[in-house]
């Protein structure tokens, strides 16, 4: 079994987040895995320890993203590549990403490629689907089970809170969902074997693309952080003056009736 | 002089950091409330490989240094103590024996499934009459053909219940004194070996100490750890061997007792300032992390020493001495800036205050310590 997870790297937006001159202060923030790939690398792991095969993990980033393709291979992924656009591309979105991968896949006969259901960072989840649609395999998202027999794949896919089981044949590209299983942590041993495995590293040159061929579709205007909370207010008084008070606030300060 | 670590220990010491911080950490009032380590963390310490980390990659360990057995011990530390010393005992003087002083074959037989965590060690050296004067051992051992016969009792041995190999130090001819000690690899299942009484201690729930006794215990020649009459001073060097460990799991613990205090004293709010702009409260934190400083640069300075095959007896003896003193008074600092809730069962800062006051009693009291330097400054500065 030929397994691919696409990984990306992402700030942790369990820390402080801030803003400076309009982008994301890098500086001082966490960088992770992006959670739901950790689903995926987990799933493609146990996909080849029942099926045989291998599992490598790509990305589109920079040098930085390094760290994160190495937790992959100490998580137990085979082959870490990293395309790395720091030189090439200036802007990107979610049709650059999905352009650059679709070209690198488009030759490597993938029978099983495995994303997040959406990157906790901009939240666009359009990367796997449009991967899929680009080298024309069927694609089901922000599944939560997983199931391969001959070329027959049954997936569970979650949605709005309920299940739904869909069958379709491979070669499939699935998105993760949480709850689809729970990531290992790396093991040292495994740390330590990781920095053995391959790591390829690629510019879009390699993939006989250019700027111009993976230029942003869209543009980010601004970048803002949501309102902060204020503190709540507790009314008093009997219960037909609170009423009152609350339609009174919601008339004239909240201005939402 | 390059303080960092090298990215490859970095990057271990963070994984062990997430996985202590969020699963250990999850359960820590749970361990201390049942006074057991649950099964699912004991295996995913295993699957994580944290049981081999004092071990040498060939025997499936994961075969660093002591730089980075101490940065790892220092993540391990940072959280219940219970756990702390399930792992540190094992790794540490449990395990140390064996990587030591062991011949190949004994490595082979005991390593592998030591260092996966399928067989935990434990270090058997104190007795109701041997503490700190740990030559008046009473455990006998003595020949019988391909046999030694094994009689006495040991107490106070960390993971007993839980251990399958003790290194277990006993008396091989009594007229020669600490010389006439020997070290011996006993595993539990040997005939006339049980597990005796658990003691009810003042803190490390979690972790048990018990009673060893051994009766007409069989133990086979061939587990002579070493050479017969070396036991006492393979004690010595496996006691030695742990200290900078010692001091990385009192300096990991210290560090989350600043990390809760530093905090809490920045949310708490009495005479309408947090109080860590209260002076008096200020400086309490200012020497918890000072001392800390200074105890980091020691433990990794002494690690490296030991590193560079350099003799540390000096030096680990007062890192021991020291990392355990720090700790106490860091503990203590901790409670008194929390003030009340310093005090209380339902929150860590008591459970940490109780923990930390065996590390100045075991593997050698701060007092022993104290004369462990004493004697060697004896020797660097005798007249000659």
């Amino acid at each position: 079994m030929n397994i691919f997870v696409l990984l990306k790297r992402t700030f942790d937006t369990e820390e402080k987040i801030a803003i400076a001159n309009g982008a994301i202060n890098e500086e001082g923030a966490e960088f992770i895995i992006n959670p739901y790939d950790e689903y995926a690398v987990e799933e493609a792991i146990q996909i080849r320890d029942q099926h045989g095969g291998e599992v490598t993990v790509v990305t589109v980033g920079n040098e930085e993203a390094e760290k994160q393709l190495r937790t992959a291979l100490a998580m137990g992924a085979d082959k870490a590549v990293l395309i790395n656009t720091e030189e090439d591309v200036e802007v990107s979105d979610q049709f650059t990403t999905a352009k650059i991968l679709a070209e690198y896949l488009k030759d490597k006969e993938a029978d099983i490629i495995l994303a997040g259901n959406v990157a906790i960072d901009n939240g666009s989840g359009q990367v796997g689907p449009r991967v899929a649609d680009l080298l024309d395999i069927p694609y089901v998202t922000t599944i939560t089970n997983l199931e391969i027999s001959g070329e027959t794949v049954t997936v569970v896919r979650d949605v709005e809170g309920d299940s739904e089981t869909i069958e379709t044949q491979l070669p499939v590209l699935v998105t993760a969902q949480q709850g689809l299983n729970e990531p290992r942590y790396p093991s040292l041993p495994g740390i330590m074997k990781a920095k053995k495995k391959p790591l390829e590293e690629l510019e879009i040159d390699d993939l006989d693309l250019d700027e111009d061929d993976v230029e942003a579709k869209t543009k980010v205007v601004e970048i803002f952080l949501p309102p902060s909370k204020e503190a709540g207010r507790v009314l008093e008084g009997e219960l037909n003056e609170q009423v009152q008070e609350l339609v009174s606030l919601l008339h004239k300060e909240a201005k939402v009736i | 002089m390059d303080f960092r670590l090298d990215e490859e220990i970095e990057f271990l010491k963070k994984n062990v950091r997430d996985f202590v911080q969020t699963e250990v950490e999850a359960v820590a009032m749970q361990i201390e409330e049942e006074n057991r380590i649950p099964q699912k963390i004991i295996d995913m310490s295993k699957e994580m490989g944290l049981f081999g980390l004092s071990i040498p990659e060939e025997y499936g360990g994961l075969g660093i240094g002591m730089v980075g057995k101490c940065a790892l011990y220092e993540e391990i530390g940072a959280t219940h103590n219970g756990y702390t010393t399930l792992i540190g005992a094992h790794t540490g003087i449990g395990t140390v024996g064996i990587v030591e002083m062991g011949n190949e074959e004994q490595k082979r037989k005991y390593l592998p499934e030591m260092a996966a965590g399928e067989k935990i060690g434990a270090f058997a050296l104190t007795e109701p009459a041997a503490g700190s004067n740990a030559t008046n051992l009473k455990t006998t051992a003595v020949r019988k053909g391909d046999k030694y016969i094994l009689n006495g009792t040991k107490h106070y041995i960390t993971n007993a219940t839980e251990a399958d190999v003790f290194t277990v130090m006993a008396v091989t001819d009594s007229s020669k004194g600490s010389k006439g000690i020997t070290s011996f690899i006993v595993e539990k299942d040997f005939p006339g070996f049980h597990v005796g009484a658990v003691e009810r201690k003042m803190g490390l729930r979690g972790s048990h100490s018990a009673e060893v006794i051994m009766e007409d215990c069989e133990v086979p020649a061939e587990n002579v750890l070493g050479v017969e009459g070396q036991g006492y001073v393979n004690a010595l060097k496996i006691l030695a061997n742990g200290r900078a460990g010692l001091a990385a799991r009192n300096l990991g613990s210290c560090q989350k007792l600043l990390d809760m205090s530093a905090t809490y004293a920045n949310e708490r709010i009495q005479f309408g300032v947090p109080i860590i702009d209260h002076q008096a409260v200020g400086h309490m934190l200012a020497e918890m992390a000072m001392d800390i400083e200074a105890l980091r640069s020691f433990t990794y300075r002494v690690a490296w020493m030991v590193d560079q095959g350099m003799k540390v007896i000096k030096e680990a003896a007062m890192l021991k001495l020291y990392g355990s003193e720090v700790y106490n008074r860091v503990a203590d600092k901790a409670v008194q800036v929390h003030g009340g809730i310093g005090y209380i069962a339902d929150y860590p800062i008591e459970r940490f205050f109780r923990d930390a006051r065996i590390t100045r009693i075991y593997e050698g009291t701060s007092e022993i310590q104290k004369n462990i330097i004493a004697g060697q400054l004896k020797k660097e500065y005798a007249i000659d």
